[in-house]
């Protein structure tokens, strides 16, 4: 929400109204001790907007307040605001509040000459001083012009009246009545020219829809638009829609989708918070299946999850839910899963926003989920749809709450263009499509978008079973088409014959190996085996040889010494030599 | 001036009554009584001009059978917020019923003729 810069001090002073969203309409509130007029025609919450004004000044802010009823009687006000949480009758006891009726009986007067509004003027006073009043409602004024007829004198005095209550410093807000031509019937607007706020409550298409504007706050920047706002228990909420800026601040956190594989496929870690993501899908193609996964998965982790389901009933989902394995209900128990269900045709556009604003203020989600949003184009065209998804997306992302938005395709071509043409808006977009392969339709999901995440470009089956949704292996075909359903099982057992051919195979070499090495171990024995035989031969003439030459060195010496006998040294051993030597 | 404000005090309490006052003022059609309060803002010109209308007409006319009271708002703000008085000055017609304002100077002698039911309506 917008704030007014608490550096810079202020322009004009301002009092805040306390009235959800009015206050970030205005950057502050009313201009203060200057009169504000409110105009717009009857049934459009003028009165309760600006006795709204005094009661929250009253409780909220301390300024008491006094209320002038031109039209009601004062039990007539008690006993309306009362059904409005508004206990009037203590706030006037504890002297926060007056209220102040004033009737104007056009068959009791006559006019005869000048005259002037003292009277109204001392009563006035005589109010505001008694409680020591910051705050003025006049509602409506105007009806002083059906019982007076001198409007010559009648302006003159309403001019002098909101002079003075300038004068008075006091915050005030004057009603007026829709006028033809302009805002108001007598042209109040010329008097009360510091800020005029018109209600509106148009119909369309059989819906009615209450909205705000303000026309003109002079010294002061405003939401120009047109906003919605609410009336109910609480009161009223006024929802600031364009003055959302794209400031919100981008979160590095990742939450799980509560489908393991899908995470795998989004970096392993699943979608960033606060980040929008879009499940489309034809009918029955397992949208809400996908979405009570993430939900499921928020309630585990403790985290608050709001549903607003604008196709079925609470109970209808759990059950729904509870036939493939997810149990939302324990989560429904602890309060941290909440479902709001309604038609969307319940009421317009913007007031789905408001309520939409109204609810996640109060239950303060980190998880919401819309179930679906194609729902709404029953009751905008496409444009109003679109520009309202986008203020819910501002303000989820604002609010860093993970949004899950379902979308319903009408299938065929058009399934990667969903209605409503919020893709561009969304930070992660599944599509899950039903894909028909031979006689049957199988379940896929794409993730077509992910962004700020390196995601797997795989289209992947999932099926849902009764622990939830899983998603499958991928197959691929050999025409490189991915293999669903029974497709899929049967190239699975034909991977199995295959790979059990193989083991087979693989089985019969290794035997066959073996044979080998065993008929070359055999070999190798018989080799060994000869080897032996030879060496063992071959040991033998070598010790043939050893003994020969021991014989042979036998016989020299015998035949040297019998030379060394006749006369010759030559013949003598080396030994022998040595000892001669001696 | 006391005396003044007991009776009307005592008047006003009449008034409540309506029935009775009407049947009152049917018992006795020749001498009905006015009661007649005139609300004004000090001495300012138009409220002297307002009294001095008012007493002007009431002895042309109601000779002997009205009782004028003159009430000043700024002394007495609380009688001007029961009476409900807006416009300044103001002859509240008190009795006889019905009720009757006329604001203004009271220049207009046909107007509050008219007002006080002493002229029947053009």
């Amino acid at each position: 929400m917008k704030k007014p810069n608490d550096k810079l001090p202020p322009a004009l002073a301002k009092v805040p109204t306390g009235i959800q969203g009015l206050d970030d309409l205005t950057a502050g509130g009313l201009p203060k001790g200057r009169p504000t007029l409110l105009c717009g025609a009857a049934g459009c919450g003028k009165t309760l907007l600006a006795m709204e004004f005094l009661v929250r000044g009253a409780v909220e802010y301390g300024e008491p307040g006094v209320f002038v009823a031109f039209e009601e009687g004062i039990a007539d006000l008690e006993k309306n605001f009362a059904s409005l949480g508004h206990d009037l009758k203590e706030l006037v006891a504890k002297k926060h509040l007056s209220l102040e009726s004033i009737h104007v009986e056009r068959s009791e007067i006559e006019e005869t000459g000048e005259y002037d509004l003292e009277g109204l003027f001392i009563r006035l006073g005589q109010a505001i001083d008694a409680i020591g009043a910051r705050r003025v409602v006049l509602d409506t004024v105007e009806t002083l012009f059906s019982g007076l007829s001198n409007t010559i004198i009648l302006r003159a005095e309403l001019r002098r009246l909101f002079r003075w209550l300038k004068d008075k410093g006091v915050t005030a807000i004057i009603t007026g009545e829709r006028g033809e031509q302009s805002l108001t019937r007598y042209g109040l607007e010329e008097y009360v020219a510091d800020c005029v706020i018109l209600l509106d409550n148009r119909i369309e298409g059989q819906m009615s829809t209450r909205r705000l504007r303000i026309v003109k706050y002079r010294g002061s920047t405003h939401g120009t638009n047109e906003y919605p706002f609410l009336i109910d228990a609480g009161g009223i909420s006024i929802l600031p829609i364009t003055s959302i800026a794209l400031k919100h601040e981008a979160s590095t956190e990742r939450v799980s989708s509560g489908i393991a594989r899908l995470d795998a496929m989004m970096g392993g870690k699943g979608y960033y918070r606060g980040s929008t993501v879009l499940i489309s899908g034809t009918a029955g193609s397992g949208k809400t299946s996908v979405a009570a996964q993430f939900a499921h998965a928020a309630a585990a982790r403790g985290e608050r999850c709001l549903w607003f389901a604008f196709e079925e009933s609470s109970s209808q989902i759990m059950r729904n839910m509870r036939s493939v394995g997810i149990d939302l209900e324990p989560a429904v128990r602890r309060g941290t899963l909440a479902f709001h269900a309604v038609r969307p045709t319940i009421c317009g556009l913007e007031m789905h926003l408001v309520t939409i604003h109204k609810l996640v203020r109060q239950f303060k989600p980190r998880i919401v989920i819309i179930d679906p949003i194609t729902n709404f184009s029953a009751i905008g065209s496409d444009e109003d749809v679109k520009a309202m998804l986008t203020r819910l997306i501002d303000y989820f992302k604002m609010q860093q709450i993970t949004a899950v938005f379902i979308s319903l395709n009408s299938g065929g071509d058009s399934a990667e263009s969903p209605d409503n043409a919020v893709s561009s808006l969304t930070d992660t977009w599944l599509l899950l499509r039903d894909l028909q392969i031979g006689a049957e339709r199988n379940r896929a999901l794409y993730l077509l978008k992910s962004r700020g995440m390196a995601h797997s470009n795989q289209v992947r089956e999932f099926l849902l079973t009764d622990r939830g949704v899983e998603l499958q292996d991928v197959y691929v075909g050999p025409s490189g088409a991915l293999l669903t359903g029974t497709a899929r099982v049967t190239l699975e057992l034909e991977e199995q014959a295959q790979a059990l051919v193989r083991e087979q195979e693989s089985a019969g070499k290794e035997r066959e190996l073996e044979r080998k090495r065993e008929a070359m171990e055999a070999q190798i024995a018989v080799l060994r085996a000869e080897y032996e035989v030879e060496r063992a031969g071959a040991a033998k003439l070598m010790e043939q040889d050893r003994m020969r030459n021991t014989l042979l060195a036998g016989n020299r010496t015998d035949m040297a010494r019998r030379r060394e006998a006749a006369g010759g040294r030559a013949g003598k051993t080396p030994k022998q030599r040595q000892g001669a030597k001696r | 001036m006391k005396a003044k404000e007991a009776k009307e005090a005592k008047e006003a309490k009449k008034a409540k009554n309506a029935t009775a006052a009407f049947e009152q003022s049917l018992a006795t059609p020749q001498k009905q009584v006015y009661v007649l309060q005139l609300y004004v803002t000090g001495m300012t010109p138009r409220s002297a001009r307002a009294i001095a209308n008012a007493k002007k007409i009431c002895e042309t006319h109601l000779q002997g059978q009205y009782d004028l009271s003159v009430i000043d708002v700024y002394q007495q703000p609380q009688l001007a917020k029961d009476a409900q008085i807006l416009a300044v000055p103001t002859l509240v017609k008190k009795l006889p019923l019905p009720l009757r304002r006329i604001i203004g100077d009271l220049s207009d002698r046909d107007q509050v003729l008219l007002g006080l039911n002493l002229k029947p309506k053009p």
